[in-house]
C-alpha cells in the first residue's frame, strides 16, 4: 500500500533543479533592464525602497535556505527504509526549549524588519521639501491623467514633465493626487512606490529623479473598463529644458488662419463641452486639455502615437483604439473630421 | 464497545449537549454584533460630516418612553422565563404577551419618530450622510426587533394553543437570549445616536 | 475499551439494495438530508465544481495574457473574468470545500452522532449553494438598461465608488452583492454548527486538550467567520442602500468616503483568508503525524499559535491599503501587526517539521502533498513578509507579485492540503482507496504546473506589471514571463483531470479500504468505511489525544505521557 519513494534523485527532480538554475540567470538579467523594473530606481523614494527591499530579500532568503534545507534533510534522513521493521519511532510530544528558541528568533527578526520599514516610511512620508520644490496636482480620470501646474498657471494631460533634481541643488516635484471619478493609482516604478488617487481625498507623493530621461508606468488601481490603457509617462528634463517647456505650455493656443475651418468645427460641435483650448471658447473639463496637443508624443493616455492618422481614427471612433473610452464617436462627416485634424495638428 | 468499562472522572466529562442551544445562540449573537459594530462605526465616522441637511441636535429628541418600554420588556421576559421553569404556563403566557406588547410599543414609537423626521424635518435616508447612517443603524435595529417580536408571537400562539410545556423551558430561555441581545444593542444605539454624537 | 468485534453492526447496504430504490427517491434523500456526512459531501462536490469553473475563468485570462496586445477576449469580458474568478474561488470553491471537510469529519472526530443542529446544517448548505447560483445567474440575467451589465466586472473586492450606480450601470454589481450576502448566511450557520458541536457534543473523556487539532483549528475558523462575515454583510447592505435607496455611505460626491469601503471590506477580507487557510492547517496537522508515525510536535503550542493567529488576523487588515495614503503612524502600526503574525505562523511550520523529525516518513500521496505544502507555505509566508514592509509594498501592491503571493497561499498551501485530505479521507468516505499511481501522476503534474505558473508570476510584478489589466504593452519586458505563467495552467488542469478520473474510477474499482487503511489514531478511523448513518454503534470514550494509538499499543498508551 505504501510505495517506497526512491532514495536517488528522480528524473523529475533533476529536471527541476536544472531549469530553476537556468531561469535564475535569465531572471537576474531581465530584472535590471526593462523600463518599469522596481530594481532600477532613479529617484530617492524608489531607491530608499530598493535598499529596504535588499535587506528584506536577504532576510527572507536566509530564512528560506535554513528552513527549506531542514525540510529536505528531514524528508531524506527520516524516510522509512525498506529494511525498517514495523516498530514505531520514539513518540516525542514536544520540547519547551525548542519552542522558546523558535519563538524568540522570529520575534527578533520581526523587530528588525519593523524598524527598518518604519525608518523608510518616515523618510518618505514625512519628508520636508526645500524651497525649490515644483508643485504639481495630478487628477485621475477614467482613463487619462490631468496635470495642473499651479505655479505656472497651466493644465496639461497624460505626459508629466518635471525637472531633474541634482543632489547639490535638489528640485524635487511634489505631486498632489486627486480623482475626478473612481480610484486610480500613480505608479512609475523607477521613480517611487505607488500612491492612490481617491475621490474626495487628497493624497500626495514626491519624486526627485536625478537622471534625465523618460520613465514609464501605468494606473495600478482598477478603475473601469480601460484601466489597462491608462499609461503614465514622466519626462525628466534638465532645468533649462523644463523651463522652456513650461513657458511654451503657458502660452495660449496657436492661432492660424489656415486651420480656421477646423477651429470653427471644434467650437461649434460638442468638443467644447469636454475639452479646453486656452484662448478659445472651449473650456470643457471632462476630457484632456488640448491647448498644446502636439507637444505630446502619444494620445489616449499613451496608447497610440500622436499622428494625423491616429487622431483621425480617434475622433471617428475612439473605441477602435481604446474600446470603452468615455469619448463618444463624434459622428461627423469626413470633411469636418479632416479639417478638425488639420486644426488639432496645428496646436503645438 | 462498552462505554461503561472506563470510568470517566467528572473533570473530564465535556459540557452537556443540552447546553448546545445556549452555545449556538451566543455564536449567533457574536455574528450579529459584528454587523451592528460596522454600522455603529460608520455612524461615528460620518458624525458631523454631512454637507447639508438638518443636524442631529436640531431634530433628534431622546426617546425616553420607547427605551423604557424596550428595557422593561427584558424584565418581563425574565419573569416569563422564571414562570415556565416553574411550570406556570399561564403566568408565562401573560408575561410573554407583555414582552411582545412592550416591543410593539417600541416599534410604533420608532415609526412615529421616523414619520416626524421624514415629513416634518425633511430628514430622509438620501438627504445627507446623517440621514443615511441614522436610518440604516436605527432601522437595522428595528428590523431585529421585528424579527424578535415575530418569533415571540409565534411562541405565544403555540402557548395559547396549548403546545408549550415546562419541557420547553430551556428553549424558551435560548430564544429569550436573542431578545436580551436586541435590547443590549439598543443600549449602544441609544448612547451613540442620542447622547454621544447629538 | 474496544472489544475485538467490529465497532459497527455489519449492516452493509449492498449495491443491489441501493439500486432497487427508484432514482427519484435516491436523489430526494440527498436533497432532504440532514446527515452531516451527506451535507459534507455535497459541500465538497459543490466546491469542486466551482473550482473547475473558476479554473476555466482563469484559463481564459491566462490565454488572453500570454502575449502582449492580445485580442482573444474583449476588455469587458476579461474584467468579468477576473471578478468572477476571484469571487467564485473564494466564496464558492474554497469555502464550501473547507466546510465540506469540517462537516464530514468534525462529528466523527469528536465522537458525536451528528452536528449540533442538523437542520440548520442543511439550511446553511442550501443557502451557500443558492448564493453561487444567484451569482452565476448574472451571466444570463444581469443585463440592465441598454444591455449594460451581465456578470459583475468590479473586481472581487468591488471598491467604491466604482460600484455606485453612476459607474456600475445595470444589475451586475447587485448579483455580486446578493450572491455573496445569501451565501454569507450559510457560512455563519455552518460556523455556528462547527463551534457548537465542538463545545457541546464531544464524547465522554474528550476534554478540549484531548481534541484532535483538526477540531481546534476549525473552531478558530468558526470564530473568525462570526467576526469577519458581519463586516462584509454590513458593507454590502450599505452598498445596496447607496444603490437603491439613495444612501451616501460611499458617495464621494456627498461627502462619503471611498476609503471606508476599503476598511470594511478588508476587515472582512483579511480574516477571511485565515478562514480558508486554518482548515488547511487542520488537514496537514492530521496527515503529517500519521505518515511520520509520531504525534504532532507541540500540541499545546500549535493550539496557542493558531488562536494567536486568529486574534492577530483581526488587526492587520490595512496592509491591503498601504497605498491609500495613511499617515506614517498608521502604516507603521499595520507593518508591526502584519509582521507579528509571522511569528505564530512560523512556529506552526517548525512544529510540523518537528513532527517529521525523527519519524519514519511514508511517502504515500497524502504525505507528498503535505511536504509540498510545507515548502510552498514557507515561501508564501516569506513573500507575505516582504509585502508587510510598507515601503516595499508601495512598489509591489496591486501588481502581479501580490497575485503570485496569494495564489501561493491559496493554491500552494490550501489546495495542496485539500488534495492531501482528499487522498487521506477518501477511503473513509467511500470504503475504497484512491489509486496510488494515478495519485503520483496527479501530484507531479500539479506540482510542475503550480510552480511554472506561480513562481514565474512574481517576476512581472517586480518588473512593474499591475493587476487587473486585460492586456499590456510589448515594450515592458513582461511577455516571456506571462507566456511561461500561462503554460503552467495546462499542467495544473491535467493534474486535476487525473485526480477527478481517479476519484470516479476508484469508487467502482478501488481496493477495499477497511476501517483504518492508514494505521491512524483519531476516532473517525474506529468506525466502518463508510461510516453508518449514526456514526458509532456506541459513543466512544477516550482517555488521550490518540484513542486508537492507546488501543493498538496497550503497553505504551498516550495517556501515560500527556
Amino acid at each position: 500500500m505504501h510505495r517506497h519513494f526512491g532514495s536517488r534523485l528522480s528524473p523529475c527532480a533533476i529536471l527541476a533543479i536544472v531549469s530553476m538554475s537556468a531561469t535564475k540567470v535569465a531572471v537576474a538579467s531581465s530584472l535590471r533592464s526593462p523600463q518599469t523594473s522596481i530594481f532600477s530606481p532613479v529617484s530617492t523614494p524608489a531607491s530608499d525602497i530598493y535598499h529596504l527591499s535588499l535587506l528584506v530579500l536577504a532576510i527572507c532568503a536566509a530564512i528560506f535556505l535554513v528552513v527549506f534545507s531542514l525540510l529536505l534533510y528531514a524528508v531524506v534522513k527520516y524516510r522509512r527504509r525498506p529494511s525498517d521493521d514495523d516498530r514505531e519511532p520514539p513518540q516525542i510530544y514536544g520540547s519547551d526549549q525548542v519552542e522558546i528558541a523558535w519563538t524568540v528568533i522570529p520575534v527578533l527578526i520581526v523587530v528588525v524588519l519593523f524598524l527598518a520599514a518604519a525608518r523608510v516610511i518616515h523618510a518618505i512620508e514625512d519628508a520636508q521639501f526645500p524651497p525649490g520644490v515644483l508643485e504639481v496636482t495630478a487628477v485621475g480620470h477614467q482613463f487619462w491623467w490631468e496635470y495642473q501646474y499651479p505655479g505656472y498657471g497651466f493644465v496639461t494631460a497624460n505626459e508629466l514633465h518635471v525637472p531633474v533634481s541634482e543632489p547639490g541643488h535638489p528640485t524635487p516635484t511634489h505631486i498632489i493626487l486627486l480623482s475626478a471619478d473612481t480610484d486610480h493609482s500613480f505608479w512609475v516604478p523607477k521613480l517611487a512606490g505607488k500612491t492612490d488617487l481617491i475621490p474626495n481625498r487628497r493624497n500626495e507623493m514626491w519624486i526627485d529623479p536625478h537622471e534625465v530621461g523618460t520613465y514609464l508606468g501605468q494606473c495600478a488601481q482598477y478603475c473601469g473598463i480601460e484601466h489597462a490603457k491608462m499609461l503614465l509617462t514622466v519626462d525628466v528634463q534638465s532645468r533649462d529644458d523644463f523651463e522652456s517647456w513650461a513657458q511654451a505650455q503657458k502660452a495660449p493656443a496657436a492661432v492660424s488662419d489656415q486651420v480656421a475651418a477646423g477651429r470653427h468645427v471644434f467650437e461649434t460641435t460638442a468638443c467644447v463641452n469636454c475639452h479646453t483650448i486656452a484662448g478659445t471658447a472651449a473650456h470643457g473639463k471632462f476630457g484632456p486639455d488640448l491647448t498644446h496637443l502636439m507637444s505630446r508624443r502619444t494620445i489616449a493616455a499613451g496608447v497610440a502615437e500622436n499622428s494625423k492618422e491616429n487622431l483621425r481614427l480617434w475622433i471617428t471612433n475612439p473605441d477602435d483604439i481604446k474600446p470603452g473610452a468615455l469619448m463618444p464617436a463624434m459622428q461627423l462627416p469626413k470633411q469636418d473630421i479632416d479639417s478638425l485634424v488639420a486644426y488639432l495638428t496645428s496646436l503645438n | 464497545m462498552a462505554a461503561s468499562t472506563i470510568a470517566v472522572p467528572p473533570s473530564e466529562m465535556p459540557i452537556s449537549a443540552s447546553l448546545r442551544g445556549r452555545v449556538g445562540m451566543w455564536c449567533l449573537i457574536a455574528a450579529e454584533s459584528a454587523i451592528f459594530c460596522i454600522f455603529v462605526v460608520a455612524y461615528l465616522y460620518y458624525a458631523g460630516k454631512s454637507l447639508s441637511g438638518p443636524t442631529p441636535r436640531e431634530v433628534l429628541a431622546i426617546p425616553w418612553f420607547n427605551s423604557i418600554c424596550l428595557f422593561s420588556s427584558s424584565l418581563t421576559i425574565v419573569l416569563a422565563e422564571k414562570a415556565i421553569h416553574r411550570g406556570e404556563i399561564k403566568t408565562f403566557g401573560i408575561f410573554w404577551f407583555l414582552t411582545i406588547a412592550l416591543g410593539v410599543i417600541f416599534l410604533i414609537g420608532t415609526a412615529r419618530e421616523w414619520h416626524r423626521l421624514i415629513y416634518h424635518e425633511g430628514l430622509t435616508i438620501s438627504s445627507s450622510l446623517f440621514g443615511t447612517t441614522f436610518y440604516s443603524l436605527v432601522g437595522l435595529h428595528a428590523f431585529h426587533v421585528i424579527l424578535g417580536a415575530t418569533g415571540l408571537t409565534i411562541i405565544l400562539i403555540l402557548t395559547i394553543l396549548g403546545f408549550v410545556t415546562r419541557q420547553h423551558a430551556e428553549r424558551i430561555s435560548v430564544f429569550a437570549m436573542y431578545w436580551h441581545f436586541v435590547d443590549a444593542v439598543w443600549v449602544v444605539v441609544l448612547s451613540v445616536v442620542y447622547f454621544i454624537t447629538r | 475499551m474496544f472489544d475485538a468485534q467490529p465497532l459497527s453492526p455489519p449492516i452493509v447496504v449492498t449495491p443491489e439494495l441501493e439500486s432497487a430504490k427508484p432514482l427519484f427517491d435516491r436523489v430526494h434523500e440527498w436533497v432532504v438530508t440532514v446527515d452531516h456526512k451527506r451535507l459534507g459531501l455535497m459541500y465538497f462536490c459543490y466546491g469542486i465544481v466551482f473550482l473547475v469553473i473558476g479554473g476555466i475563468e482563469a484559463s481564459i485570462m491566462r490565454a488572453q495574457l500570454s502575449v502582449a496586445n492580445n485580442h482573444l477576449v474583449s476588455p469587458e469580458t476579461f474584467n468579468q473574468m477576473f471578478t468572477m474568478h476571484g469571487t467564485t474561488m473564494i466564496f464558492f470553491a474554497a469555502m464550501p470545500i473547507v466546510f465540506g471537510f469540517a462537516n464530514y469529519l468534525m462529528p466523527l472526530m469528536v465522537g458525536a452522532r451528528d452536528m449540533a443542529f442538523p437542520r440548520l446544517n442543511a439550511w446553511s448548505f442550501w443557502m451557500s449553494a443558492l448564493g453561487g447560483i444567484i451569482l452565476y445567474f448574472s451571466f444570463v440575467g444581469g443585463s440592465g438598461l441598454y444591455g449594460a451589465g451581465s456578470a459583475p466586472n468590479v473586481g472581487w473586492f468591488a471598491y467604491a465608488p466604482l460600484t455606485s450606480r453612476a459607474f456600475s450601470v445595470g444589475h451586475s454589481t447587485d448579483y455580486w452583492i446578493v450572491g455573496i450576502l445569501v451565501s454569507g448566511f450559510g457560512s455563519v450557520g455552518t460556523a455556528l454548527n462547527v463551534l457548537t458541536t465542538i463545545l457541546a457534543m464531544r464524547c465522554p473523556g474528550m476534554t478540549l486538550r484531548r481534541m484532535p487539532l483538526f477540531a481546534w483549528l476549525n473552531s478558530v475558523m468558526a470564530v473568525l467567520v462570526f467576526l469577519a462575515l458581519g463586516p462584509l454583510t454590513a458593507a454590502q447592505l450599505m452598498l445596496l442602500i447607496d444603490r437603491y435607496l439613495g444612501g451616501h455611505f460611499f458617495d464621494t460626491q456627498a461627502g462619503g468616503s471611498a476609503v471606508i469601503w476599503m476598511h470594511f471590506f478588508w476587515i472582512f477580507g483579511h480574516p477571511e483568508v485565515y478562514v480558508l487557510v486554518v482548515p488547511a492547517f487542520a488537514i496537514v496537522s492530521e496527515v503529517v503525524p500519521v505518515f511520520s508515525r509520531k504525534p504532532i510536535f507541540g500540541y499545546s503550542v500549535m493550539v496557542a499559535a493558531t488562536v494567536a493567529i486568529g486574534f492577530i488576523s483581526m488587526g492587520v487588515w490595512a496592509h491591503h491599503m498601504f497605498t491609500i495614503g495613511m499617515t506614517s503612524y498608521g502604516n507603521a502600526f499595520f507593518v508591526a501587526s502584519t509582521a507579528a503574525i509571522a511569528v505564530p505562523t512560523g512556529i506552526k511550520i517548525f512544529n510540523w517539521l518537528g513532527t517529521m523529525w525523527g519519524g519514519k516518513i511514508r511517502f504515500a500521496v497524502p504525505m507528498l502533498f503535505c511536504i509540498a505544502f510545507l515548502g510552498q507555505f514557507l515561501i508564501a509566508g516569506l513573500t507575505g513578509i516582504m509585502l508587510s514592509a510598507a515601503p516595499f509594498n508601495w512598489q509591489l501592491s496591486g501588481s502581479y507579485f501580490v497575485i503570485a503571493h496569494f495564489h501561493y497561499v491559496i493554491v500552494g498551501a490550501i489546495i495542496f492540503a485539500v488534495f492531501a485530505g482528499s487522498y487521506y479521507w477518501y477511503p473513509k468516505v467511500t470504503g475504497r482507496m484512491l489509486d496510488e499511481k494515478l495519485g503520483k501522476w496527479h501530484f507531479w503534474l500539479f506540482l510542475i504546473g503550480f510552480h511554472l505558473t506561480f513562481d514565474f508570476m512574481h517576476i512581472p510584478g517586480l518588473l512593474g506589471m499591475p493587476r487587473r489589466i486585460y492586456t499590456y504593452q510589448p515594450d515592458r519586458g513582461w511577455d516571456i514571463w506571462n507566456l511561461i505563467v500561462s503554460t503552467g495552467v495546462i499542467f495544473q488542469a491535467a493534474g486535476v483531470a487525473v485526480w477527478a478520473f481517479n476519484v470516479v474510477r476508484s469508487y467502482f474499482k478501488g481496493k477495499v479500504a477497511g476501517n483504518d487503511p492508514w494505521d491512524a489514531w483519531t476516532l473517525e478511523w474506529s468506525t466502518s468505511s463508510p461510516p453508518p448513518v449514526y456514526n458509532f454503534a456506541t459513543l466512544p470514550v477516550v482517555r488521550s489525544r490518540r484513542p486508537l494509538w492507546d488501543l493498538k499499543h496497550p503497553e505504551d498508551p498516550d495517556w501515560k505521557y500527556e
